[in-house]
């Protein structure tokens, strides 16, 4: 016997379900289907050529910087560096969008943003030397310590975002976050926190082609990770990463936003890592130079060099006046890395808690009588250089 | 269940019956009336008032930007707390159950218990961490496990979990107005135990790291804590018929852990018997036998032996009565500490 022959059936008709709609239009959200640009754009009229010129200096001294801290990994002064060569605009925009009150939430391969929002060189590079986690007070420059799990750092930028806006301060969060990034759940978490608490974030995406050695295809199946944004109720920007005025732009108007109270935006800026992962990483494994040299041909300082002397903002004094100014801070650089930190292996045990516990004073004094002995064999003076 | 809180001392006049429940939702009360930097945060810790209601009425009183309902994501929850805490807030954070904490365990491992150190104590993180933990509520699976050794074993949080009504409180304020992050165990079958207490009875709020006695013995010593305490009380007074008299001392901290109170009590006892619900290899007995074993070596007339939940996965709910220690199973091993007529 079927269904349809069951007496009565014919006349069950079901109830309507209740009305539905979707809680947000996804329109707007939507992010343009190509990346933002300036350069070589009429919108490069509208441009202050102040902040080009100072762009241009930040990315020539960030360029430097990487350079720099690559060939101390070479000389044994820096255990690793994560280049991020090639991602100079978002390096220098993150910062420079920024006021003094805001926070960065930078990843490992951020040490360049840290540096062009203000922190000393040699602290920013504490992690990748070896000689401490972070080298700087967090809070004393609104710079969270650079961190290398993936996306961990993202819902941190949602809850001090939040706490602020709690708290009445006029406080906006960017985090920054790579394209290999965004498959974490930390990612998924903080995006649909921040979304749903219309938390005071930007959050930026530098798609750079390659999680190590994975390629973005592999990576995901969205249209793009802008589009991610609208899954969580938030807009999503696709900016050339190359394009300093562009990456400047689109952050500005995002942390603009941040700060009205109208909640998070997701900016994709599509970039390349010129080097490999970092200097311990063989990119010729995984892509062919064809593709290193079409990026060449766009990189950041490239085209806003040609936009500036095309337009008679700078000449060829400029140029060497940026250079110099590069050459003094990575000279400056390499002669502090140059000498050896000073290190205090009792400092081992004294930040793992407010109070040492009786377990930790116990091993720190432990570790004081190996101090003693190593002391009393090697003398002074030995012992010192051996630290 | 109400003779270990029997145990913990006179009351006043004032104390009338409260549940743990009860005790842990005064406790977070109070510390947001007092200090308006404390937050409260989880799923359902709002409107509801939690799945325990622990946290009944705050959002009421103290609105829903100092209770959040938030999201369901338990990394997303612990995460954002670390950035709260970064701007000078002090979350409290309810994990619903024992094992719903794993997806926030990066949070907790990488981040939360290492923020400190990794700053060189520029920037400590006040959060309170709930997890209510243990079995012999019924709950299905992934609703019972004992964590504590995962939290242990991770250099910078503090592993609290109280046994009585009073403690609750007590312990529970304390970890709030911490500056380290506090891992606070919450045995979830203690939930309804009732003892006569107040908030407004004058309450000495120990430090967090102290055990304490409670019941002194000359034979052997109990040495438990949370779920276990009251099934130690109860096998203390059934040894009396043996001949045994039960030392039993309650943790109520595993980290850090109060060596002194254990290795005094075993010294003068000379026999130790570890007991939690937690499976055993790999658990808080072995630590707490090794760290007994280096300390008492001379005094001690039997190995130090555990009673602890099976090596196995925690067993369905119609099971689970044959994986909780219970009372018997701490007699047993009491029996087996007669060493030298045995070997």
């Amino acid at each position: 016997m079927t269904v349809q022959e069951l007496p009565g059936a014919a006349a069950y008709r079901p109830a309507p379900p209740p009305a539905w709609k979707p809680l947000t239009d996804p329109a707007p959200l939507l992010p343009d289907p190509e990346p933002y640009r300036v350069l070589g754009t009429d919108a490069v009229a509208d441009a202050d050529p102040e902040l080009l010129l100072r762009l241009y200096a930040e990315l020539v001294r960030g360029r430097r910087y990487n350079a720099q801290a690559t060939a101390l990994t070479k000389q044994g002064r820096l255990a690793v560096y994560p280049s991020s060569t090639g991602q100079e605009a978002c390096e220098i925009a993150a910062a420079l969008v920024l006021e003094e009150r805001d926070w960065l939430f930078p990843s490992y391969r951020d040490t360049l943003a840290a540096v062009a929002r203000g922190l000393d060189p040699v602290e920013a590079l504490t992690l990748l030397r070896g000689d401490r986690h972070t080298g700087y007070d967090p809070r004393a420059h609104r710079i969270a310590p650079l961190c290398t799990p993936l996306a961990t750092q993202l819902p941190h930028a949602v809850g001090l975002a939040h706490a602020a806006r709690l708290k009445g301060d006029d406080v906006v969060a960017l985090a920054m976050v790579g394209d290999g990034g965004t498959s974490e759940g930390d990612f998924h978490e903080a995006l649909n926190f921040a979304a749903v608490w219309r938390a005071p974030v930007v959050f930026l995406v530098q798609n750079n082609g390659f999680a190590i050695s994975v390629p973005l295809a592999k990576q995901t199946a969205a249209p793009s990770l802008a589009h991610k944004a609208v899954g969580y109720g938030m807009p999503g920007r696709l900016v050339d990463g190359n394009d300093a005025p562009a990456v400047h732009q689109v952050l500005g108007e995002a942390v603009a936003r941040a700060r009205r109270g109208e909640g998070p935006t997701l900016v994709e800026a599509v970039t390349y890592r010129m080097d490999a992962h970092t200097n311990a990483d063989d990119a010729t494994r995984y892509r062919v130079e064809s593709e290193v040299e079409a990026w060449r041909e766009h990189d950041p300082i490239r085209i806003l060099e040609r936009e500036l002397t095309g337009r008679g903002l700078l000449g060829d004094e400029g140029i060497e006046e940026a250079r110099e100014a590069a050459d003094r801070m990575a000279a400056a650089l390499r002669e502090r890395m140059n000498a050896d930190p000073v290190l205090n292996p009792m400092d081992l045990f004294a930040h793992v808690y407010e109070e040492q516990t009786a377990q930790l004073r116990e091993q720190a004094a432990r570790l004081r009588v190996e101090l003693d002995a190593e002391q009393d064999q090697h003398g002074d003076e030995d012992v010192e250089e051996r630290r | 269940m109400t003779t270990a809180a029997a145990a913990t001392g006179e009351r006043t006049a004032r104390t009338k019956p409260a549940t743990m429940a009860q005790a842990l939702g005064r406790a977070l009360r109070d510390s947001m009336a007092q200090d308006p930097t404390v937050h409260v945060l989880g799923e359902d810790v709002g409107a509801l008032g939690g799945v325990f209601r622990i946290t009944d009425g705050l959002a009421k009183e103290f609105g829903e930007d100092r209770c959040t309902d938030t999201p369901l994501a338990e990394a997303g929850i612990l995460g954002t707390a670390v950035g709260m805490a970064m701007y000078g807030l002090r979350p409290v954070v309810e994990m619903q159950f024992d094992a719903f904490a794993y997806p926030a365990f990066e949070q907790l491992i990488s981040h939360v218990a290492k923020m400190r150190n990794r700053t060189a104590g520029a920037m400590p993180l006040p959060i309170t961490v709930r997890v209510p933990y243990g079995g012999g509520i019924g709950g299905v699976e992934h609703h019972s496990d004992s964590s504590e050794a995962y939290y242990m074993a991770t250099p910078g949080l503090h592993v609290v979990t109280p046994a009585t009504v009073e403690d609750a409180y007590g312990l529970l304020r304390a970890s709030i107005a911490s500056d380290d992050p506090v891992v606070f165990m919450e045995p979830k079958r203690l939930y309804w135990s009732k003892a006569d207490w107040s908030p407004e009875a004058p309450v000495a709020v120990e430090p967090i790291g102290r055990a304490v006695v409670r019941r002194t013995g000359r034979s052997a010593t109990l040495i438990t804590y949370g779920p276990s305490l009251p099934v130690c009380m109860e096998a203390a007074e059934a040894a009396v018929e043996e001949g045994w008299d039960l030392e039993v001392v309650d943790l109520r901290s595993l980290v850090p852990f109060d060596d002194e109170t254990v290795a005094t009590s075993v010294r003068r006892t000379g026999r130790a018997v570890v007991v939690h619900e937690s499976s055993g290899f790999g658990g808080p007995g072995g630590e707490i036998a090794a760290r007994i074993t280096e300390r008492c070596f001379h005094h001690l007339e039997a190995p130090v032996l555990r009673v602890a939940g099976f090596d196995i996965p925690y067993p369905p709910p119609m099971q689970e009565k044959h994986h909780l220690p219970g009372v018997d199973r701490v007699l047993d091993a009491v029996a087996r500490l007669q060493w030298e007529a045995e070997s």
